[in-house]
Parts: structure tokens; C-alpha cells; sequence
């Protein structure tokens, strides 16, 4: 109906036309206002269908939250939790006088709220299995909550930087489609103003934040999904900043005005080499394809530089990699392999053992560029060393049958534990368990390591845990991973306090130099 | 007449639900999976537990028929169902998005009528001079050219190359308050190019029946009477010149929806085009087969409004009742 209304205001928009700077495009250079180009918009804003699970949610806080360096903080929490020495009691003390948005206290009861409600089975939340451990969770007077767990799992805390949301506001909601999904209310940074699905997303710094009013007062999320377009709008400087490819970026090296923030990630590519295929279930092929593949020259060639050569979801800048496990590419090594496991070359190339042919199929997500590149470079390694992979393209619809038998070229990465890629990609028990463990992996060594790693709450004892995964998976690679890819940031040389955190696969709204946008300051 | 009207829409009804039906069919024989769609970058991670608890949740596991019985009764009582590709009750997304569409189709439609005739005349008039000649020329090249190059291009010259209009959206990338004045600078080039791309069928149509009405006989009397040029141009030739024009402001609205389902994708506008296409992919069932059930009841509308506005304009042609 509103629209109707201004239908009558057409002959005011003549007027408006000679005028473009009417209204104003983009913040740039007044300092108290910031407009970003994102790629991707999130379905809900509400945390309870999985809004913010990884902290950042600049609407919300969590209980804790994580810094520039990935370590927890304290944020609706008064402190780090007391953790009970058999690690199945998480006790948190909460931050007082902190109110939502609406005005309204926060209290322990909204905490039980949140995660009582997530958990609930009529809630569709996809992320919900992330909170596995969690048996119960319980009020303690108005200031304490307490976690009890189904097992130890060292890496509960990270698991409660999850946003929490006002009991109050959500009182006779349906939490799968009520208003609360797009008109969210937090006690976070900022408040969400607006939400034009498929334009943009508006926010304004909350004043009463209990960290105190970001300097930034108008925060704007523009959702410009082609990439080009994302480039021209910064360009004409209708954007302050924008997540661009390598290539993108590449054109705004020399601008004076502008900064690229590259952010080191836990975004993997990786090929899943199937324990039930005849060929890629064998250990001397898997071996031979891990060394085979020319990891720098993916980053140099396909990612522009901005990447680094993967050996498994651990990226090898992470304090959790285990030094010495890098392969590096050594074609005749890898010949050697198959040679001594009986995979002799046959007439085309192709090697051959009892009759069976050294070639399976590989398939990446169609139109899926990144993805293509790096499954015809992987194909092409593979075929100096006598193994003939056929790439393929098809929509997951097609790829997931297919998975028990087929190669995939998969991406993913969430930092913070070690724990959050490696369990699920690689424990027996999960294998086919929807798209975890997509390869099948099955190697006793790494589950028991791994699930001593989820259990210990002794950081030596996990360390040595992922340090035998990562040597299990070069003596038996169920993976050959690929590259960990960096995410580019192209921003106004406006402010200070832009850092960028590691970040994972997903590029949320959490991510890039504006993760922290309420603690940039405009620049004098 | 009344009776022509009520027999129409008593026709429409078995029309709309067998349309509903073949969404519903359509949908559930497309290789998408809603669970799949609903879930995105998280359902890649969850466990086939949670994955099937949502299955159950959204009634996706249900089968064709019942799905579609259970929709069409509660939409009878009301309720137009949830929609799982944007979280919200389909009633919400029609109620934020309609008016917006309404307001880009019907401007385009404006532009298309009022300008095509008018051109139309103008080019009657004086049949291969150099107007009609350029005019004429002109509108088959446009008739030719896609909406979504139109679109692009209108982008590119308007936007990038001299900097006068918006490039997409409704308001500023900064703004967070909807002004009328933001939204009809806005508005320009999407309707524009929807509106152009409509406009050679009104001009050529006008065209064609002012010129032959204008060769007719009663026209030529008039003539010969001394009238004056005016008169016979708007009296006589454009009443019987207009007929033809009335019947294709019906006819046109198929083309007018799904032309500006693409100019909403070029130019980011908030209409129901893009939850179209979303709840298409998503194989978003309530959404999709509300929106068809719009789409489908405006070409219905359409037909019979051209239908009546002929009977009434000329008394000549019966109403079919």
C-alpha cells in the first residue's frame, strides 16, 4: 500500500534526478557512517535458526566472544566459565546491568531461553548438532548458568559465543517464522533499523550498549551478489568497502584512498578420495596423489597469491599444525609409489593393477569457478603420474548419491578448535552421516585421537591428539587437500581499529575488517 | 455484461486450482530439495538427525496430494501458509513486496499506453514520412532487443557512464528510511525499460488502426465537410483507430509479468520477481503457488478487462454471456 502512495510522487522524482548527490551515496569520509558490499544475505537474523553461531552478530552478543587473535573473551559473561575437573560443568557468572535493545534486562533466563529453544526438536535449526554435548542447561538465581554436558568436550566454550536472545520478545512466536526472524532485538553494538531483502541491511550503533556507543553510527550492509558490480559500486564510491576475488581487488593495489585487508582463513578445498572406490581406497594411489599434486602453483596460479598450499584442515600458519607434515610436490616420489604397489603404466599412460584401470571421476559444484580450476588442476597433476580422473559437474542434487563411490572437490574450514573440522570430516563412525566424513574415512589411529582430542581439557594432551591425526593422514590420506584460500577486503582509508580475524568457509556477516566495526574511530 | 464477468470468474476457479495443483507437482518432481535448500552452508555440517527433524518440521516428507490439500484448505481459512525460503508467513511477503511490483508494472504500463498511443497517432498521421519511418523503425528493433540487455544497458549509460540515476534498489545503499522521493529516482530506469520494452505493440497497434480508420470512408466525409484536422484525428479516426488497442491491454499482462520479473533481477528492485525465482529454487512451496495464483489471476483479470472495455466501446461486439 505504501507503495500506491508514492506513486503519486513520481513527477517529485524528475526533480530528484538532476540532483544525484541528494541523500547522499555512501558514508565516505564522513567517519560516523560506513557502507559495505557483501556478497551473500543471511535467510533469518535470528540466532535461534543458526543467525551469528560463530559470535559477531553486531545485533547480539554471546556469553563469550573471541578477539583479533581468536582467544575468548568475556562478553554477556562476567568471565571465563569455571570449568569442573571432569569437564562436564560449565558454570558462567553474567555481566550485570545489561539491557536489549527494547530496554528490558538480560537475565540468566533468557541464557536457558536460547539454548533450551535451539535444542528444541520443533526448531529448525541446521546448526543445532554443533551443541550436541549439551545435556542440560539450568538458571541459577537471575546472574548464573550452568551447563551440564552428555561428554567432555574440551571445546564448549567456543560453542557459546552463540548470539543470546530476549525471552520476552519471542513470548507466543512461532520461532521458525515469527516477526522475531527479521526484527530481531539483541543487546549487541548495534540495533537493526532495516531490512530490504535482496538491498540491504541497516543498522544504528546502539546507545546503550554496555560496551559503550560505537564511533561508527550508521553501519549499512549493501548485499551486491555479482562480484563486478560489488567493484563498480565501490569505485563510484557508493560503498566504503567490499569483499572482492583476488582478480578484483588486484585493481584498487594503487589507490591511495584505499587499503586491502587480507584475511587469513580456515576455507579449505580438498578432493575426498572414497574408501568403497577400488582405485582411491587404495593407500599407495591416495599416497601417490598427495604427492603428486603441485600445491604452490594452485596458489600461485589459480588463487593470485592469495592462499597457501593445504595438507589438511589445519592451515599451516595455525598453532595447532603439525610441523613436518608438509608434502611437497615430488611427481617421481609419487611414481615410485604406484610402481612398488603394482599400479604399472599401461598403453595410454594409464596405470593398470589386477585389471583395474587407475582412473575414477571427480566432480565440483557447477559454476563454481574456484572449484572447477582446482579439480582440472588436480586432474591434470593426476595424469603425469599414470591416474586418470574424469572432472565433472553437477549441482549437489547430483553430486550427493554419488558420494559413497565418486571423488567431490569439497570446501570448508571453521576455525577456533581444532576439533570443529577434524571430527566431523574424518571419524569412522560419521562416514555418510549427511556431508560429514564425506570421504568414508575409516583409520582407527585417528578416531581414538581424535576423540581423546574432544575429551582432554589438557591443551598438551590435544596437541599431541591432533599431532597424530595430522601424521595418520600422510601415511593414509583420505583427503588430498588442496589449498586454504584467503578472503580480500577492499576499505576506505577512513578509519582506525580494522583487523581481520581467521576466518571460516562461510563468508557470514560476521566476517571481514568490519567484525569489529564498533571499535573502528574515524580518522582525524 | 455483469454476466459475462461472473461466468469468467466462476471459470477462473477451476482454473487457479489446477494451476496450484501442477506447482505443487512440478515442485515436487524438480531434483531440489527443500530440506537442502532450507538448511544452506549449515545442512552441509548437520547430522542427518537434525536434517530429518526438519524434514518432519517442514511437512516436506508429506506426499504430493495431501501437501497440497493440506495447503489449499488452510489458504481457504486464511491462511496462506509459511514460507520456508525467507522465514516469513507468505501473507508478510506479499503484503512487503506486491505493492512494490504493482507499482513498477503499472507505471510501465502507464508509460507504454500513453506514450505508444501517442506516437502511434503522430506516426498515422503522415504514413512513410520520416517520422513514422524512424518511429517505426525504431519500435521492431526494440521489439527484438531482451528486457535484461535493455536493462544492462540502461545501467551502464545511465548509471556508470554519466552518473544521473541509481544503478538498483529502492532507496540509497545508505538510506534505512523508504522516502517517495528516493524511490522515484529509483523508480526511473526500472519502469522506463519495462515500459519501453512494452511500448512498440501500443505504437504499432495505434499506428495501424489510425491510419486505416483515417482511409475510411467516414473519415473522408468529414474531411470533405471541413473539419478541421483536429477534430477528424481525435474525433473520428482514433475512436475507431483505439478498439484494436483495447484488446491488447489484456493480452499484455502476461508479457508485462514476466518482463518485469526480469527488470526487478537487473535492477536489485524489492517486488516479488525475486522471491519468485527464490522460491522456485528452493522448491518453496506455500510461496511459489501463492505467487502463481497472483500471477495467474492478473492475465485472467487482464482478459476480461480488455474484454469488457471493448464490448463497452463498441456495442457491436456482444458480451459472450
Amino acid at each position: 500500500m505504501a507503495a500506491l502512495g508514492t506513486a503519486g510522487a513520481l513527477t517529485a522524482g524528475a526533480a530528484a534526478c538532476s540532483n544525484p548527490e541528494d541523500g547522499g551515496s555512501g558514508g565516505r569520509g564522513t567517519g560516523t557512517s560506513a557502507v559495505v558490499g557483501i556478497a551473500y544475505e543471511p535467510e533469518t537474523l535470528s540466532p535461534l535458526l543458526g543467525f551469528g553461531k560463530d559470535g559477531n552478530s553486531k545485533i547480539f552478543d554471546g556469553l563469550l566472544a573471541l578477539d583479533a587473535d581468536m582467544r575468548l573473551k568475556p562478553a554477556l559473561a562476567a568471565a571465563l566459565p569455571e570449568v569442573s575437573a571432569d569437564g562436564l560443568t560449565y558454570t558462567y557468572r553474567l555481566r550485570q546491568g545489561v539491557t536489549f535493545s527494547d530496554g528490558k534486562p538480560f537475565a540468566a533466563k533468557d541464557v536457558v531461553f536460547t539454548y533450551r529453544t535451539v535444542l528444541d526438536a520443533r526448531t529448525n535449526n541446521a546448526s543445532k548438532s554443533e551443541l550436541d554435548a549439551v545435556k542440560d542447561v539450568r538458571a541459577v538465581g537471575d546472574d548464573t548458568v550452568v551447563f551440564t554436558l552428555k561428554y567432555p568436550y574440551a571445546p564448549f566454550a567456543q560453542r557459546t559465543v552463540h548470539p543470546i536472545v530476549p525471552e520476552h520478545a519471542l513470548a507466543g512466536q512461532d520461532v521458525n517464522t515469527g516477526p522475531f526472524t527479521t526484527k530481531p532485538v539483541g543487546t549487541g553494538p548495534y540495533v537493526l533499523t532495516g531490512w530490504s531483502r535482496g538491498e540491504k541491511l541497516s543498522f544504528t550503533a546502539n546507545p546503550s550498549y554496555w560496551g559503550g556507543k560505537p564511533a561508527v553510527e550508521k553501519f549499512t550492509m549493501a548485499v551486491i551478489k555479482d562480484d563486478d558490480v560489488r567493484a563498480t559500486r565501490l569505485r563510484a564510491g557508493e560503498l566504503d568497502g567490499a569483499i572482492l576475488p583476488p582478480n578484483l581487488a588486484k585493481g584498487f593495489a594503487g589507490d591511495q584512498g584505499r587499503k586491502t585487508h587480507t584475511a587469513k582463513t580456515y576455507d579449505y578445498r580438498t578432493v575426498t578420495l572414497p574408501t568403497h572406490h577400488e582405485v582411491t581406497g587404495d593407500t599407495a594411489v591416495r599416497r601417490a596423489l598427495d604427492l603428486a599434486v603441485d600445491r604452490q602453483t594452485m596458489v600461485d596460479k589459480i588463487l593470485e597469491g592469495a592462499g597457501k598450499p593445504a595438507y589438511g584442515p589445519v592451515p599451516t600458519g595455525s598453532e595447532w599444525f603439525a610441523e613436518g607434515t608438509e608434502r611437497t610436490h615430488d611427481p617421481d616420489a609419487a611414481k615410485k609409489i604406484l610402481d612398488e604397489a603394482g599400479w604399472k603404466p599401461g598403453k595410454d599412460g594409464v596405470r593398470v593393477k589386477d585389471g583395474v584401470r587407475a582412473e575414477f571421476p571427480l566432480w565440483y559444484l557447477s559454476g563454481d569457478k574456484l572449484r572447477q580450476d582446482h579439480a582440472l588442476a588436480y586432474a591434470s597433476d593426476a595424469k603425469k603420474a599414470g591416474i586418470s580422473i574424469k572432472t565433472q559437474a553437477g549441482t549437489w542434487e547430483v553430486i550427493e548419491p554419488r558420494m559413497k563411490q565418486d571423488a567431490v572437490l569439497a570446501g570448508g574450514g571453521s576455525p577456533g578448535d581444532p576439533d570443529f573440522d577434524q571430527y566431523l570430516l574424518l571419524t569412522s563412525s560419521l562416514a555418510g552421516d549427511g556431508f560429514n566424513n564425506m570421504a568414508w574415512y575409516d583409520n582407527k589411529a585417528v578416531d581414538r585421537a581424535l576423540t581423546k582430542g574432544r575429551e582432554s581439557g589438557d591443551r598438551a594432551v590435544r596437541a599431541d591428539a591432533y599431532e597424530t591425526v595430522q601424521r595418520e593422514l600422510v601415511k593414509n590420506p583420505g583427503y588430498t587437500f588442496l589449498t586454504h584460500i584467503d578472503h580480500l577486503y577492499v576499505v576506505d582509508d577512513s578509519w582506525t581499529g580494522l583487523s581481520t580475524q581467521v576466518e571460516p568457509h562461510d563468508h557470514g556477516l560476521a566476517n571481514g575488517p568490519w567484525w569489529n566495526v564498533e571499535d573502528w574511530k574515524p580518522k582525524k | 455484461m455483469a454476466r459475462m464477468a461472473g461466468r469468467r470468474t466462476l471459470f477462473a476457479v477451476p482454473v487457479l486450482l489446477a494451476v496450484t495443483f501442477g506447482v505443487f507437482a512440478v515442485a515436487d518432481a524438480s531434483p531440489f530439495d527443500p530440506v537442502k535448500a532450507y538448511t544452506g552452508g549449515a545442512g552441509l555440517t548437520a547430522s542427518q538427525e537434525t536434517l530429518d527433524q526438519i524434514r518432519a518440521n517442514l511437512g516436506v516428507d508429506q506426499p504430493l496430494v495431501s501437501r497440497w490439500w493440506d495447503w489449499l484448505t488452510a489458504v481457504l481459512g486464511g491462511d496462506l501458509g509459511d514460507s520456508s525460503s525467507l522465514r516469513q508467513p507468505v501473507a508478510d511477503v506479499l503484503a512487503e513486496r506486491v505493492g512494490w511490483s504493482v507499482l513498477l508494472a503499472g507505471t510501465a504500463f502507464l508509460l507504454a499506453v500513453v506514450l505508444g498511443t501517442a506516437l502511434g497517432v503522430l506516426a498515422a498521421r503522415r504514413r512513410g514520412g520520416r517520422f513514422d519511418r524512424a518511429t517505426s523503425g525504431a519500435a521492431y528493433a526494440l521489439e527484438a532487443a531482451p528486457v535484461f540487455w535493455l536493462g544492462l544497458l540502461a545501467i551502464w549509460f545511465f548509471s556508470l557512464e554519466l552518473g544521473v540515476l541509481p544503478a538498483g534498489g529502492l532507496t540509497d545503499s545508505d538510506s534505512d528510511v523508504v522516502t517517495a522521493s528516493q524511490v522515484a529516482t529509483h523508480l526511473v530506469l526500472p519502469a522506463a525499460v519495462l515500459g519501453i520494452t512494452q511500448l512498440p505493440w501500443f505504437f504499432l497497434f495505434v499506428r495501424q488502426g489510425v491510419g486505416d480508420a483515417l482511409d475510411e470512408d467516414p473519415v473522408r466525409g468529414a474531411r470533405a465537410r471541413g473539419l478541421g484536422e483536429r477534430t477528424v484525428l481525435l474525433g473520428h479516426a482514433l475512436r475507431s483507430g483505439l478498439l484494436p488497442v483495447l484488446t491488447l491491454i489484456g493480452s499484455r499482462v502476461p508479457e508485462l509479468i514476466t518482463g518485469a520479473l526480469l527488470v526487478e533481477t537487473v535492477f536489485s528492485w524489492p517486488g516479488v520477481a525475486a522471491a519468485t525465482v527464490e522460491a522456485a529454487l528452493a522448491a518453496d512451496f506455500p510461496l511459489l503457488a501463492a505467487l502463481t495464483v497472483l500471477a495467474t489471476a492478473a492475465v485472467l483479470a487482464g482478459n476480461l478487462l480488455s474484454d469488457l472495455l471493448y464490448g463497452l466501446a463498441d456495442p457491436r461486439v456482444g458480451f459472450d454471456g
